[in-house]
């Protein structure tokens, strides 16, 4: 009888996961309205980034490495394109711990234009949020993005 | 026998990877030092290096535990062989993948995603070895079987989730990229925690001397409320992360149960000394009562960074990284370096010296108090971070928290020696342990021949 019962909770909870997995994988991370397409440029930078293993000093979202800076916002948190000519500074020379990995015009432009891509998917940290009970409403989230059109 | 030899592979890797983390902490602090060796492959060796030795220990373990102490037959030793080998190769052509600078870039699984194909092969022979060999248990299950049949079953589903970047559906979706990598990741760290914890409730319920409690309700509820959270309980990495309120929300509430769990070790409290003064002398009990400390301190560290507003402070900081380390070193490396020792001392030829307990103690307690001093430096980095030096640009920042690196790398140096001190320990006697069933196996082979 226990095994039965046991199973039971297992294989429930086993079916949970997939039906979980499967909404996640679709509406609960639906691109968002401020967001910009991939383009093949951003979609190489995206390749470099993971080829260089920029993961390991870098971070989007706060997550990743913590040797280097938070790269979400790093193209327009300073405002104008002084994060993009920050940003080929430091891909084309190194510098403050970042080594010079020699890379291409055209590389560099890829992770400029990648850095360009997940700049627009949000802000991070958040800057304009809200607490209730704990937890954070912040200005990304599609309710609050939907609350604002209506 | 093969499981013995998964063990000193780990045991290996576990000492690699410490060096590595050691490099890797003295890279942080001095960017030009082995300049030619970037942190980019440092990093990745000793997480890489530090992740195997947690499924190496576990898997040796569960081929050992099976035919050893249950009487259970492994279904195929060929194919325990075949899996150690394939483990192997594919470490090596990790390793040279990563000094070669070829990454696949992916946090825990650096290396080009070709290599993921023999690992996910490797899990198939395990995990059929596993399931052919348990249906022949006609009883029902004690937890820690479960927990082992879990680990694995939920390795599979979340290290192929770890994989659906490679679709452009997910690749192209920033947001849904980073949402599921992140998610299989989380659930991925609980499917090894399930091996660990699985190997744990073994030796615990050996050494106590009866599986009464390995079968009974509470052990089992606590069995599932691990897996809920396992299934559940990840979004805590992906708070900031722009998605539906709800699922934070339902993380938030589902993490929080684990409040029960932090209530219960709190109230067992005095049993549990009461167990630490009988089973003291214990080299394996020692490790174990080491991991119920750790397990009390980071689940405190885990329930706070799983309250979203405190995690808005948290995240992204070296906060999180004491609670990874306290997890794999504190809680994953006590238990696993517990089951080594259980083993080790269940054969006369292989139980340590009494010089040996002496040297294992004292690597016991440099351990031990060097994570302390780690985690600490780590915490207080992170506050660092997320606190004080919030407004300051990125090297400022570094530059006021450098007093606690300092103190994390001293520390993580103290550390390796002390796990090295260790280590070689279990090293020597798994190879005694090994070579003293091969005599005893040739022995019984012989007199088969004679008698025949």
């Amino acid at each position: 009888m226990n095994i039965i019962n046991n199973r039971t909770v297992f294989f429930t909870l086993l079916v949970s996961y997939f039906f979980y997995s499967v909404y996640i994988y679709a509406s609960g991370t639906d691109a968002l309205p401020g967001m910009i397409s991939h383009t093949d440029e951003s979609r190489h930078g995206q390749q470099l980034f993971q080829e260089y293993h920029c993961t390991a000093c870098h971070q989007f979202y706060g997550l990743g490495g913590h040797m280097g800076p938070e790269l979400t916002n790093a193209m327009s948190y300073r405002g104008g394109d002084i994060g993009e000519i920050i940003a080929r500074a430091f891909l084309v020379n190194g510098g403050n711990g970042m080594p010079n990995f020699n890379l291409s015009e055209s590389e560099v432009s890829a992770l400029v234009a990648y850095l360009k891509f997940v700049d627009k998917t949000g802000t991070y940290p958040p800057k304009n949020y809200e607490v209730k009970w704990g937890m954070i409403f912040q200005e990304d989230d599609p309710e609050w993005i939907s609350k604002e059109i209506q | 026998m093969i499981g013995l030899r998964f063990m000193r592979l780990g045991v290996l890797s576990l000492a690699i990877g410490l060096f590595f983390g050691v490099i890797g902490g003295f890279q942080f602090l001095f960017p030009e030092f082995l300049r030619e060796l970037l942190f980019t492959k440092t990093r990745a060796i000793h997480v890489s290096m530090v992740v195997s030795w947690i499924f190496l220990i576990a898997i040796g373990g569960i081929y050992y535990y099976l035919p050893q102490y249950t009487g259970k037959k492994l279904h195929s030793n060929k194919l325990a062989v075949w899996h150690y080998w394939l483990f192997l190769i594919t470490g090596i052509c990790v390793l040279f993948s990563y000094l070669s600078g070829k990454f696949g870039g992916r946090e825990y699984f650096a290396f080009p995603p070709i290599l993921s194909i023999p690992i996910f092969v490797s899990w198939v022979l395990f995990g059929f070895n596993y399931f052919k060999t348990m249906s022949y248990e006609k009883n029902p299950w004690p937890v820690y079987y479960w927990q082992w049949a879990t680990g694995i079953v939920f390795f599979f589903l979340t290290y192929t989730e770890a994989h659906l970047y490679l679709i452009p559906y997910f690749r192209d979706n920033m947001v849904r990229e980073i949402i599921v990598q992140w998610k299989s990741y989380g659930a991925l760290t609980g499917s090894w925690n399930m091996l660990v914890y699985g190997t744990g409730l073994f030796i615990a319920t050996r050494i106590g001397g009866s599986i009464d409690i390995a079968r009974s309700k509470m052990a089992f509820g606590l069995y599932f409320l691990g897996l809920f959270n396992l299934i559940f309980g990840w979004a805590h990495h992906t708070y900031l992360v722009p998605s539906e309120t709800w699922i934070r929300t339902f993380a938030y509430f589902v993490s929080m149960t684990e409040l029960y769990i932090f209530g219960k070790i709190i109230w067992d409290w005095r049993g549990s000394l009461q167990q630490w003064e009988i089973n003291r002398h214990i080299t394996a009990y020692r490790f174990l009562f080491a991991a119920d400390i750790w397990v009390f301190l980071n689940l405190g560290l885990a329930l706070i960074i799983s309250v979203p507003i405190f995690n808005l402070y948290t995240h992204g900081t070296h906060i999180i990284v004491a609670h990874a380390m306290g997890s794999t070193i504190g809680i994953n490396t006590m238990i696993l370096l517990s089951s080594i020792f259980f083993i080790i001392n269940e054969s006369r030829e292989s139980q340590l010296s009494k010089a040996q307990i002496k040297k294992v103690v004292h690597g016991f307690w440099i351990a031990n108090i060097s994570l302390a001093v780690f985690l600490i430096a780590l915490i207080l980095a992170g506050i660092g971070k997320g606190v004080l030096y919030t407004d300051m640009p990125f090297q400022a920042m570094m530059f006021n928290i450098r007093p606690f690196l300092v103190v994390f790398t001293l520390a993580g140096i103290t550390l390796m020696l002390g796990l090295w001190i260790i280590l070689w320990h279990a090293y020597q006697n798994i190879g005694v342990l090994h070579s003293s069933l091969s005599n005893t196996t040739q022995e019984d082979t012989i007199k088969e021949e004679f008698s025949m």
